[in-house]
């Protein structure tokens, strides 16, 4: 791995591409153009990207520079380069999500409103990333385009489903990529790859223009390798939305502003019980060095979350099932086995199994917004374990042997139950693989949990180098 | 449905009742899926056991829309 290269355009964080840009220190399309000979070079084994725009983003990248010399005001993402999960829509691609069956889906007409917010912001698209089949997955490996392999040892997995948007900012490829999660599908490969990850609180970034998978546990978020970058462009993309159901219509809480307030008096808890057991020591190192870093000795148990897990489970197989529907009785074959058998399970499920997983969600969502009564945010690991090895399909946790695929997800599936709001940071205990700490807010406090991340990465404790490749 | 022989019963016993589902679903199965299908609602099974397992008060009102 290397420190970003403070002059290489290719592989500068966002903030520094912008600033440049807007002080003419670069230009837009030798930014884009630096990236684009990277992706080519780089992503023959990395295999993050599924389609790369050049055309496009060099349009674009001219027209930035256009507008600097003309002296017109810049975005606070000028010239920025970002890719995006594709379950996110792209003008002119039909949105595949994963899949061989949505390749035959009509091209989209216009770009998923996230990225015409970005681009509203000055960024420049550049292509399409790689994910597990219609995001039914935590891998990172995809039959139809191959899996993304971990930058940091092409060995092993980069997580998913985002796994192509962990994998491109792993491995430098992009400053800025879209993802999504469901059940922990933007933590989990920012946890395997090193980077940093938003998922947001639900209903806080439109979804608009992506395809989905769980409604009511869906999240868009972006990943970067900087807490400054996740805040830039979580700013760029608040606000309502009437295309999706579940927007907010908060007003926008931009983060930039207090980013670098530190943490003050902010009351800081360990998870205990369950956070604490069920996975490698390293990972719960991770955790304890952060909440070393942060003066945080206080543990906290959050209440039922094997059970959270459970119903997130249920719904996730139902709900899912229930969008697959008719692709499953016409196209089954056509499907991921490994998604195909679970969606079928999913869709004979007894329908009292279900209600009572979102009774039950009730009930906890309010037992946990007692607990953020007395703290303000939660560190929990982002993973049980390192990325494991591409292909392997158990791992050992505490001793009991388990199938990798259903239990990556066992520490972040309690929380976007309830759409708690989780920076995912990387960590590194020694010279192996990241691993993640989840700085988990109250509903609707991106900021703190950004502002958390922020302070332990100006104090130096997390960081994401891209690999070297 | 493509009426063939079973290459290997599901676990849990669930066979005829992966057999009614897939027709009342309209899902046609081929045979080979059926032991993963099968295993995979063993585990949703016991999954829904662990939140069952909850006492809830009949009050208790789902949050199918859920708002953070």
């Amino acid at each position: 791995m290397t420190n970003d290269t403070m002059n290489d355009p290719s592989t500068m964080h966002a903030a520094k591409i912008a600033g440049s840009v807007r002080d003419g220190v670069i230009g837009a399309r030798e930014t884009v153009e630096a990236v684009l000979a990277r992706i080519a070079r780089v992503d023959t084994s990395v295999n993050a990207f599924t389609d790369v725009l050049p055309e496009r983003a060099l349009a674009r990248a001219d027209a930035i520079d256009t507008a600097r010399n003309r002296g017109e005001a810049l975005g606070p993402l000028a010239g920025v380069p970002f890719a995006v999960k594709n379950l996110i829509d792209i003008a002119g691609l039909p949105t595949r999500a994963g899949s061989k069956i949505n390749r035959d889906l009509a091209p989209a007409e216009r770009d998923g409103a996230l990225v015409r917010r970005l681009e509203a912001a000055g960024a420049i698209l550049v292509g399409g990333l790689n994910m597990g089949e219609y995001a039914y997955d935590f891998t990172g490996e995809n039959v139809h385009d191959g899996a993304t392999r971990n930058p940091h040892d092409l060995g092993h997995m980069s997580g998913g489903s985002s796994g192509g948007s962990g994998g491109a900012i792993g491995a430098g490829l992009v400053p800025l990529a879209l993802g999504s999660d469901t059940n922990g599908s933007i933590r989990v490969p920012a946890a395997f790859c090193g980077c940093f990850g938003l998922k947001p609180t639900y209903g806080r970034l439109t979804r608009a223009g992506s395809f989905p998978f769980v409604g009511s546990l869906d999240h868009l978020g972006p990943m970067a390798r900087s807490v400054t970058d996740l805040a830039l462009s979580y700013d760029a993309m608040q606000g309502a939305d009437p295309d999706d159901p579940v927007a907010t219509t908060r007003a926008p809480d931009p983060a930039m502003p207090g980013l670098d307030d530190g943490i003050g008096d902010l009351r800081i808890a360990v998870a205990g019980g369950y956070f604490a057991r069920g996975g490698d020591h390293e990972a719960f190192v991770a955790v304890e060095t952060l909440a070393a870093s942060l003066g945080a000795k206080r543990r906290v148990e959050i209440p039922e979350a094997a059970r959270a897990r459970a119903a997130a489970y249920l719904i996730t197989a139902a709900e899912g099932a229930a969008l697959h529907l008719d692709r499953l009785r016409t196209r089954a074959a056509d499907f991921d086995p490994a998604v195909r058998d679970r969606l079928i399970a999913g869709a004979m499920i007894p329908a009292p199994f279900v209600e009572r997983a979102q009774r039950f969600r009730r009930w906890y969502r309010a037992a946990m917004l007692d607990l953020f009564r007395e703290v303000d945010i939660i560190l929990a690991p982002s993973t049980p374990c390192r990325a494991p090895k591409s292909g392997q399909v158990t791992f050992e946790l505490d001793g009991v042997t388990l199938p990798v695929r259903a239990n990556i997800g066992v520490f972040t599936q309690p929380i976007s139950f309830i759409g708690l709001p989780v920076v995912a940071v990387p960590v590194r205990v020694d010279d192996g693989l990241p691993l993640g700490v989840q700085i988990i807010a109250a509903p609707w406090r991106e900021d703190l949990a950004l502002r958390v991340a922020r302070h332990l990465e100006r104090n130096g404790v997390v960081s994401a180098p891209h690999a070297t490749l | 449905m493509v009426e063939m022989p079973k290459t290997e019963p599901a676990p849990g016993g669930l066979d005829a009742y992966i057999d009614a589902a897939s027709s009342l679903l309209g899902i046609p199965l081929d045979p080979a899926w059926i032991a993963a299908i099968g295993a995979n609602l063993t585990v949703l099974q016991a999954t829904a056991g662990l939140v069952a397992a909850f006492p809830l008060p009949d009050e208790a009102e789902p949050a199918p829309v859920f708002v953070a």
